[in-house]
């Protein structure tokens, strides 16, 4: 009976995490961007995600999109509730978008289109951090409806999980490039991602500190099962992650820190689902309140099972098709 | 600025500005895509440079609309959320999954292999690069019918209950999918988009750019393929909108009786208004010019027919009758102009005179841009007439709303107005200068690196209108 919602709820979150990823290193890389050297530099950095970008920008959409079809009373509570967050996440987005085409098509404005770039990726990047951790501090609701504030979402936890994701998004994108370039730019990404990396796991860290503090329900789903069996597994696996990606980076190993990065990424993400059970909108809203009719799961639930495989399958070989290492001089420009 | 509107009013005024904005972009990518088809398919077939030399041309086009396209489509999924919240409560068990369906469906096979169709060619050979482009131009159909599908159910739900809750529940799918307007709108959208891509090839760079040197073999070609589009798809457009209002009359009298400037019933055959003044106040058409009968003649095939007029509505039902009135014929008189288009094309093709005639170039440039202009008013004509409900009939607008304050959506309306001005009209102008440079010869632009100063554009140090040579 319930148990469609539950699926669902994998769903979602798969496509989330989905996304994350994805999008987190093409963000990255546009956060990176100041630091190339030259513009042989920034078209390979480019040029590494441009095929790619707006695929996994999609998964965006498919969580917008899932949400609303799926849990329409989340997405009607969480649109309100985190309203400017994401008006600006969607007009930062709308600028880095568009840099990819508009900074070939013109010479004397390249460089505003590069800031563009740069400005777009990074305040999306914020505005996804601070969205979380006003997600995590929990959201006011009354019937059917948020009843919070305008600025609620405002606080110095989302502040700081704003500066932690694009801190962790800086690190996919220099993970990234060193798996798709070779010479300098790669030379000089890997000790960016060393940083990044040591500054990334400071930043979970704290916010795991903090979170319990946000809501002490948080600090009795780590302690009692199953989530406590995380809690014994998730410091392990977070070290051996954090172990690959440094021993990668030392020893030069272009493969190794990028799937090391995605690692870190899910081990939080698991936490921060672990958190959240069985919630969907902290403090107070379920994922069998916020389902939609059972009807609409089914309904949608077949085209998915048959869909999602695909597009996994397609976009993999769209990957295929330009892996290897980029050349800058290659593109249709 | 926006001080003294209602958080409705300017909720409204947001989506009707987002929405706007983003449907010029589907409208050109959907018909392009198509067009890049069919042009990479002759390619192939053929072995005709001039077909890859258009598929390349338009291929650039295509990729900094799409992008637009992304991106502004981006906001609308959010859209819903953040203004309607309680439209999305509501209406989400029915309208979700046909939105997850369109996301699944379209938006991912158009990302994952627009890439390959932009940039692989040499990666994956001929035969994969023809399937990505196919497939690229199969999502976008298959969008628009998702999307279609979402729109039509609003303006004619169907297959639908009330729970508990409030919400819609679905009770029959097949019904919520193929409700009573769907197939009407889906043809007539996807034609709109055919049209406005004939009229942009024909009028924008085609016959420009045969203006300038008639001997242009790849701007003979596209010029002739779209003149050929033009004098198929508009009569079958005509045809398929004048369906389209039969349906309407059926299932949104009032939207009709708006678009006819029909403010009192005429039980005796009913006059088609051809031009008029509205005068909303007084409920009529002031310096109405109208011809007998016609009007009942259109809509219900049979002279003397009676049709109710806005008379027999509750006032608080009546749509905005005067931006109806006008919009619809905007729609209409630009229909009319494109066939007009079309005909004298093949009037000049019989003569052999197709890329001879110079009033006909400039009338195809002028035409251009109205493409666009009448996609506007077609869905300014449906939208606006499906008010005052979002879900006609049954869910009211003002019901419709979120828990949001005027002034925060005053100011995100403010922040979008601003950024896609910049943004979309940076774009356009980037579209433009693209199709304004010619197509036989490489364009130094277009390339990688630093060429000339942005800004200088060509079309001031040459005459349109030489042609070398002569």
């Amino acid at each position: 009976m319930f148990e469609l919602s539950f699926i669902w709820a994998g769903i979602i979150a798969f496509a989330v995490l989905t996304y994350v990823i994805l999008d987190g290193f093409d963000l990255g890389v546009g956060i990176l961007c100041p630091f190339a050297e030259g513009e042989r530099e920034k078209s390979t950095m480019m040029n590494s995600i441009a095929p790619i970008w707006d695929g996994n920008e999609t998964w965006l959409v498919l969580g917008g999109g899932g949400l609303f079809a799926v849990f329409p009373l989340a997405y009607a509570i969480i649109m309100p509730a985190l309203y400017m967050p994401i008006i600006l996440m969607l007009l930062a987005l709308i600028f880095r978008g568009v840099a990819f085409e508009y900074r070939w098509r013109t010479e004397r404005w390249k460089p505003v289109w590069d800031v563009a770039f740069f400005g777009g990726s990074i305040v999306a990047a914020f505005m996804q951090g601070i969205a979380l951790g006003a997600l995590v501090q929990g959201v006011e609701i009354t019937g059917r409806a948020y009843s919070g504030g305008w600025w609620d979402w405002l606080s110095t936890f989302s502040i700081l999980t704003g500066v932690a994701v694009v801190v962790g998004y800086a690190l996919l994108g220099a993970t990234w490039i060193i798996l798709k370039t070779e010479g300098d730019l790669q030379r000089r990404m890997q000790g960016y991602a060393w940083w990044l990396g040591a500054a990334t796991l400071g930043f979970i860290g704290v916010v795991s500190i903090l979170t319990p503090f946000q809501d002490p329900e948080y600090f009795n789903r780590w302690l009692n099962l199953p989530g406590s069996i995380f809690s014994v597994l998730m410091p392990g696996a977070m070290l051996f992650a954090a172990w690959a990606l440094f021993a990668g980076l030392n020893a030069g190993k272009d493969g190794q820190p990028f799937p090391a990065t995605i690692c870190i990424f899910v081990l939080c993400f698991i936490g921060i689902g672990i958190s959240f059970y069985p919630n969907i909108v902290p403090p107070s809203l379920t994922i069998v309140d916020a389902a939609a009719p059972d009807k609409s799961l089914k309904f949608a639930l077949v085209g998915t099972v048959v869909l999602v495989p695909m597009i996994l399958a397609y976009t993999a070989y769209a990957y295929w098709v330009f892996r290897g290492k980029v050349d800058p001089t290659e593109g249709y420009h | 600025m926006l001080d003294g509107f209602t958080a409705e009013t300017l909720a409204r005024i947001q989506f009707a500005f987002t929405i706007s904005f983003h449907i010029i972009f589907p409208a050109f990518s959907i018909g392009l895509a198509s067009y890049l088809a069919v042009l990479n398919g002759l390619w192939l077939r053929t072995k005709d440079e001039t077909y890859l030399i258009l598929f390349n041309y338009w291929k650039k086009i295509f990729a900094v609309a799409f992008g637009m396209g992304v991106v502004s489509g981006i906001v609308m999924s959010y859209q819903f959320g953040t203004n309607w919240s309680v439209f999305s409560d509501k209406t989400g068990p029915v309208l979700g999954p046909l939105m997850a369906y369109e996301v699944l469906s379209a938006f991912f096979l158009e990302a994952g292999f627009l890439g390959i169709m932009l940039f692989g060619r040499e990666r994956v050979g001929n035969r994969l690069h023809m399937f990505a482009t196919a497939m690229v131009a199969f999502g976008t159909l298959m969008s628009a019918t998702w999307i279609l599908s979402v729109n039509s159910w609003m303006q004619t739900p169907a297959g639908y209950s009330i729970n508990e809750l409030g919400q819609f529940y679905p009770e029959d799918w097949w019904a919520i999918v193929f409700n009573p307007s769907f197939p009407y709108r889906l043809v007539h959208m996807v034609l709109a988009a055919y049209l406005t891509v004939a009229l942009v090839v024909v009028g924008g760079v085609g016959g420009l750019h045969l203006l300038r040197n008639r001997e242009d073999g790849p701007a003979r070609r596209m010029f002739s393929m779209a003149m050929w589009m033009l004098i198929v798809v508009t009569p079958l457009q005509i045809i398929a909108g004048d369906f389209h209002g039969i349906n309407t009359l059926e299932h949104q009298p009032a939207k009709v009786m708006a678009m006819e400037g029909h403010y009192d019933s005429h039980p005796h055959g009913a006059p088609l208004i051809l031009f008029g003044i509205p005068n909303p106040k007084e409920k009529r058409i002031d310096y109405a010019i109208q011809i007998p009968q016609v009007s009942s003649l259109i809509l219900r095939h049979e002279w003397g027919a009676p049709l109710d007029g806005l008379d027999m509505i509750p006032d608080e039902d009546e749509p905005p009758a005067a931006i109806l009135f006008w919009s619809f014929r905007i729609m209409v008189a630009l229909g009319f102009a494109m066939l007009g288009l079309g005909a004298w094309s093949v009037l000049r093709r019989m003569r052999g005179r197709l890329y001879e005639d110079k009033w006909l170039h400039r009338a195809a440039i002028l035409m251009g841009p109205m493409g666009f202009v009448a996609v506007l008013a077609g869905w300014i004509t449906t939208e606006v007439g499906r008010q005052p409900f979002t879900v006609y009939g049954v869910l009211r607008t003002s019901d419709s709303l979120g828990p949001v304050a005027a002034p925060a959506v005053a100011a995100s309306l403010i922040a979008f107005i601003v950024v896609y001005f910049f943004v979309f009209g940076a774009g356009t102008f980037y579209i433009l200068r693209m199709m304004n440079a010619p197509t036989s010869k490489p364009d130094p632009l277009l390339k990688e690196g630093p060429i000339r100063t942005a800004g200088i554009t060509p079309i001031m140090q040459t005459d349109p209108d030489s042609i070398p040579g002569e």
